[in-house]
């Protein structure tokens, strides 16, 4: 269960402002894709075009296409409440909602959403949801009490396991390192790389070692200069990216050159 | 016998040139006894007397510090005497207000059947007799309290609906809207209206609907709404604004719809600020009394029905027992039975802002390992 992905041509606004121009990208299903890029360079807008969440944003919107098997996400008639379901996300800050426990936010979801659940199915999916984000052996003595007592990154682990709980084509993730020790970021690595068996996985980070060491594929994003439209410059196999690029540009960023 | 590696000081180094810490009481109990001594020059009074001795105390202190410790801590000194006394004085009307309002209270509220009858066939030869022949005080505020529970009962249940879907329309929908900035703007408008133009209002709003004449609970309890629905509307305004925005785009994320996002998400995290905004919203109107003086009546009798008949309420039975006391000639068992209203709402309005922190806590978001 798990999906490509094939962008053509998208434009992303913040209302007036071109804020990423003109990417053309092809995501493989079951790999591990890394964006790359300096701050500001759209990275996190564009990841967050690919599940809709950019037009939360009051006078955000795309144009071009966002194909998922083949479908446009922006297509008429298209939900977006759908497309999200099938494409899930993890953010920057771990965000467990605090007023649920460990289960409910693991079933959230479902509960949110007022699917009807029998309670040995929910805790078979509470169980394989957290036995899938390796957080399982941490918490299982304490599923009743509230997500916002784990540390950082069991809480990390905690979204990610919400994320997986919907059963999603693709999973997108937003710099899901930049607020965890390296004892965290290992355990959401590893995670990662198992999550790749099953999912299409899209994660957007700052840290170039954490590129090579996770992803197959590694998209280099870049700007021109502030109020300019960020760009996707170079997107290729992750080996080829950090050892011999095309672009000028991209070796300068993976060599330290800049950025 | 002491070593000569450690010497024994009086005082440590890093300490010299300050007042000792017994300072403040000295010169206190200095100030204390001469301000007694300049009152007594004067004829004494007690207020007099506490603000001659803290001038003395204040003068004293700064003086004493700026001679042995220098002027940056004297103007410390002068600084906490000033945030202090500031303190003191903006105390001193609501300790002076409860006290009053005890200690004539408590004889109203301890007579037998004070909070369990109502002033029906309580006439001023009753009063009269109890003033000239020290028979026990009769009437009581039964049907007041019942008015001002079902009034603000019902306006509660009116304003909270609206007051909260407004907020929720405010911060989730409005994305500053002219509409949405209108509410806004008409909001604040509203929480400066005096409420006796809210009373007005409701009065002529159901003289043109019902009937002229209309004076009922449901009137009052309209009028009240008006009063409350802004501060309803601004405390959940905050109180929504305040949930993090990534919870919102996390419910997004799972595929969450946007009004169940609200529903399940938001306003449970939010819940604790909005209940004791609405508890602190209810205090605010349930000691309200000119808009229930055009609304509602007065009443002597129990009346439980909101839609018909005056209702009595605990402010304006403190108002008409202080201004047509039962007996025009013996005023005292009525303002007896006044002060024990007061009291009565005092209590009610100091059990809601004690149910607004109980809730606050009950509904806070739980957390813990």
């Amino acid at each position: 269960m798990s999906k490509r992905i094939d962008v053509k041509d998208l434009n992303v606004y913040y209302s007036k402002f071109l804020a990423v121009a003109d990417v053309n990208i092809n995501i493989e299903a079951k790999s591990v894709t890394a964006f790359i890029g300096p701050s500001g360079c759209g990275k996190s807008t564009f990841l967050r075009t690919l599940n809709r969440m950019h037009e939360v944003i009051p006078g955000a919107r795309v144009e071009g296409e966002v194909l998922l098997d083949g479908d446009n996400l922006y297509g008429p008639g298209v939900d977006p409440v759908t497309v999200r379901s099938q494409i899930g996300m993890v953010f920057q800050r771990p965000n467990p909602f605090p007023t649920m426990s460990i289960r409910d936010n693991v079933l959230a979801g479902v509960k949110l959403n007022n699917q009807r659940i029998s309670k040995g199915e929910a805790d078979a999916l509470v169980e394989r949801s957290l036995q899938g984000a390796n957080l399982w052996n941490e918490v299982k003595d304490r599923l009743g009490k509230p997500g916002s007592g784990l540390s950082g990154g069991q809480q990390q682990r905690l979204c990610i396991a919400r994320a997986i709980a919907v059963e999603p084509q693709v999973i997108l993730m937003d710099e899901p390192c930049s607020a965890l020790d390296p004892i965290s970021t290992l355990a959401i690595e590893d995670l990662i790389n198992e999550l790749k068996d099953q999912y299409t996985v899209v994660i957007v980070t700052h840290n170039m070692q954490q590129a090579a060491r996770v992803s197959d594929k590694t998209a280099f994003f870049n700007i021109a200069g502030t109020g300019k439209p960020g760009r996707l410059i170079e997107y290729g196999d992750t080996h080829t990216m950090f050892s011999n690029p095309t672009e000028k540009a991209t070796e300068d960023y993976v060599s330290g050159r800049f950025g | 016998m002491t070593s000569t590696l450690t010497p024994v000081k009086k005082r440590s180094a890093l300490t010299k040139g300050q007042l000792p810490k017994w300072a403040p009481y000295l010169v206190l109990g200095i100030a204390v006894v001469l301000g007694a001594a300049v009152l007594a020059l004067i004829g004494f009074n007690a207020l007099g007397w506490g603000i001659v001795s803290a001038v003395f105390f204040a003068i004293g202190l700064v003086g004493w510090s700026a001679a042995v410790e220098g002027s940056r801590r004297a103007k410390d000194k002068l600084a906490s005497c000033l945030v202090v006394g500031s303190f003191l004085i903006a105390l001193l009307p609501l300790f002076s207000v409860i006290w009053t309002v005890l200690v004539n209270g408590l004889p109203g509220l301890t007579d037998p059947g004070f909070l369990s009858t109502s002033m029906n066939g309580v006439t001023g030869a009753y009063d009269n007799k109890s003033v000239e022949e020290g028979a026990p005080v009769v009437g009581g505020i039964f049907h007041a309290l019942i008015g001002t529970l079902l009034i603000t009962v019902m306006a509660t249940v009116i304003s909270v609906p609206v007051g909260l879907l407004a907020s929720v329309y405010l911060v989730e929908y409005g994305n500053d809207r002219p509409l949405a900035r209108a509410i806004t703007f008409f909001v604040d408008v509203m929480t400066g209206i005096p409420s006796i133009v809210a009373g007005l209002f409701a009065a002529a709003f159901f003289f043109a609907v019902v009937g002229p004449g209309t004076k009922t609970g449901a009137v009052a309890a309209v009028a009240l709404s008006v009063l409350m629905i802004p501060v309803v509307v601004r405390s959940s305004e905050e109180m929504l604004k305040i949930v993090p925005n990534e919870l919102r785009e996390a419910a997004y994320a799972l595929g969450v719809r946007k009004w169940r996002t609200i529903l399940k998400v938001v306003i449970p995290t939010a819940i604790s600020g909005i209940a004791s905004g609405v508890t602190l919203a209810i205090a605010r109107v349930i000691g309200e009394t000119a808009p229930i003086l055009v609304t509602a009546g007065f009443a002597t009798s129990i009346n439980y029905n909101v839609f018909g008949g005056w209702m009595a309420s605990l402010p304006t039975f403190i108002y008409t027992q202080i201004l047509n006391p039962t007996s025009p000639s013996n005023p005292d068992p009525s303002s007896q039975r006044a002060w024990g209203a007061a009291l009565v709402l005092i209590i009610l309005v100091m059990l809601l802002n004690l149910g607004a922190r109980l809730v606050a806590r009950m509904f806070a978001p739980k957390t813990g390992r």
